[in-house]
């Protein structure tokens, strides 16, 4: 008896420490015909990053798509099932976009800084949602610069353009976009695959830091990165959501062999 | 070896047949332009701006002409600027879901190469013949019909060079459509975008065809677009088919003035495209 109930507590305070912020129930995802996602099923954890793997192709980053609906901006593109966003289902057809995109903010592959000045690309999102005075918006785009590791390299040079920055700090100054708008979740679309190991390491480094305030999702055909920054993996392969565990269990001693092929680099 | 000879004799051969092809092109180009130079600037003085096209014999200029060419091209731009870039628009941003946009390009494509003259004819029709007189504004509606499709497709052009991933960027941070048009791909297309525009005005400061239908031409002063105003292609084509040697020295003048213009507008155009690559 007495047991039982620790038992209880222990499962109760384990589900309350990683409580889902995203519940995907039988997602299917089409592009015209072709299915390009097949009912995946899955929980993305409060504040913890998810890392999705898997070989070209998988679905990863069509998965992480269908979470802030940006496969809406494209014709025959069409999701089926459910993602329930703080108990909300946001595929379904009344939901308002922008607002949903405010909440959950994505930064992809090729950093895109918007043409025009440091300040304005970070500032431009905020403004969006925000009436801040002048002083506020100066310490707001102060803090997201510095979250994002970026204030100390530009804090000269905040009218100069975005574009004049060097590829890792363009992709930091998306970043520091990204989390100005304080979004819940952050979506990560391979964000290191077009740069340099040391600008990896900052963002990685970045990532680790930013999960204490918001939840995380990162597409990486980088195993080695899932393992590094992610608390989650979940592995990917021709549409299908294989396996989902926490990251050591999956790198360690996945359940299903084709994981583990994956893994240890027999396959992909 | 033969066949290396033969490459050899191959290359000259075709190097030889383009440099003839370039010269015959450039050369009735320098012809063109050293005639137009020598005859204009000969009859160019100042009297030509500060005076009105006179009767033949008498001493004159070009100003009435000047001017109601710049104001018949200043409001036909009015009109054509804010229709053209919002159908690119349209075109670029808000069709892809619609049968509507590819429809509406093919048009556009037919009426960017219909020759002006067509046009001109159209706003006699539906226009001049039903008020009964020639008219700036009439002159002004053609030449904005004759920049819209250039502006159409520039705009549609430099908008879809714009990458999608700067649009979904934008839209992540939850930007509505239109603000990501106005802040961000309008922006980064904003060069390309204003070339088009200037060469558009390049295009219709020397139409003058459809104007003969429109504006017509007028020997006196008048700034007023519900009468026939005069412009610079119609006083060109007028004055040059005359027997009388100063009025084809004038027309010399006009046409050298127009050229000139267009030559400013399409460097500026040019200087314009090159800062965006380099940017």
């Amino acid at each position: 008896m007495n047991m039982e109930t620790t038992v209880g507590l222990e499962s109760k305070r384990k589900e309350a420490a990683t409580a889902p912020k995203l519940r995907i129930r039988n997602l299917n995802f089409f592009y015209g015909d072709f299915q390009g996602l097949k009912n995946i099923s899955m929980d993305v954890p409060e504040k913890e990053v998810t890392a999705f793997i898997g070989p070209s192709g998988c679905g990863k980053s069509t998965l992480l798509r269908t979470l802030n609906r940006m496969y809406d901006l494209y014709p025959r593109q069409r999701a089926e099932g459910e993602i329930l966003f703080n108990g909300d289902n946001i595929l379904k057809p009344k939901q308002d976009l922008n607002l949903l995109r405010a909440k959950i903010g994505m930064v992809f592959q090729k950093p895109t800084p918007f043409p025009m000045s440091i300040y304005d690309n970070i500032a431009f999102g905020v403004r969006l949602y925000e009436h801040l005075s002048k002083a506020h918006m100066d310490e707001r785009v102060e803090w997201a610069l510095r979250k994002a590791a970026l204030w100390e390299e530009v804090k000269d040079k905040l009218n100069q353009s975005g574009l004049s920055l060097s590829g890792g700090q363009q992709q930091r100054l998306c970043i520091a976009r990204g989390i100005a708008v304080r979004p819940e979740v952050l979506l990560l679309d391979e964000p290191t695959s077009a740069l340099d190991p040391i600008s990896t390491a900052k963002i990685e480094e970045l990532v680790s830091e930013l999960t204490q305030d918001y939840t995380i999702v990162i597409v990486t055909h980088n195993m080695q990165q899932a393992a590094r920054v992610s608390d989650y993996t979940a592995y990917m392969y021709l549409g299908e959501l294989i396996e989902f565990d926490t990251t050591d269990t999956i790198f360690i001693k996945p359940k299903n062999q084709a994981t583990e092929d994956y893994i240890t680099g027999r396959f992909g | 070896m033969v066949r290396y000879q033969k490459r050899l004799l191959v290359n000259q051969v075709g190097l030889a047949l383009s440099m003839v092809a370039m010269v015959i092109g450039l050369g009735a180009l320098v012809w063109i332009l050293g005639t137009l130079l020598f005859m204009g600037v000969g009859a160019l003085s100042p009297k030509v701006f500060v005076q009105m096209t006179p009767p033949p014999g008498n001493d004159g200029g070009l100003l009435n002409a000047i001017y109601g060419s710049l104001l018949m091209v200043a409001v036909g731009t009015f009109i054509a600027t804010p229709t053209g870039v919002l159908a690119g628009i349209y075109l670029a941003e808000y069709g892809q879901r619609s049968w509507l946009a590819p429809v509406t390009r093919f048009v556009n494509d037919i009426l960017l190469s219909a020759p002006s003259i067509i046009l001109g004819l159209f706003v006699y029709a539906i226009y001049v013949a039903h008020v009964g007189h020639f008219s700036g504004w009439a002159g002004s509606f053609t030449l904005a019909l004759i920049a819209i499709p250039v502006i159409v497709r520039a705009t549609d052009n430099m908008l879809s060079l714009v990458p999608n991933s700067l649009r979904e960027a934008a839209a992540a941070l939850g930007a509505p459509r239109w603000k990501i048009i106005v802040s961000v791909t309008l922006r980064a297309a904003r060069a390309g975008v204003l070339t088009g525009i200037l060469l558009s005005v390049a295009r219709i400061s020397g139409e003058t065809a459809p104007l003969l239908f429109t504006a017509l031409n007028n020997q006196f002063w008048s700034s007023d677009l519900n009468a026939p105003i005069a412009n610079l292609p119609v006083v060109i084509f007028q004055f040059a088919m005359s027997p009388y040697e100063d009025w084809k020295r004038l027309a010399w003048v006009g046409a050298l003035l127009i050229t000139f213009s267009v030559l400013v507008l399409s460097v500026v155009a040019r200087v314009l495209t090159r800062q965006k690559i380099s940017a």
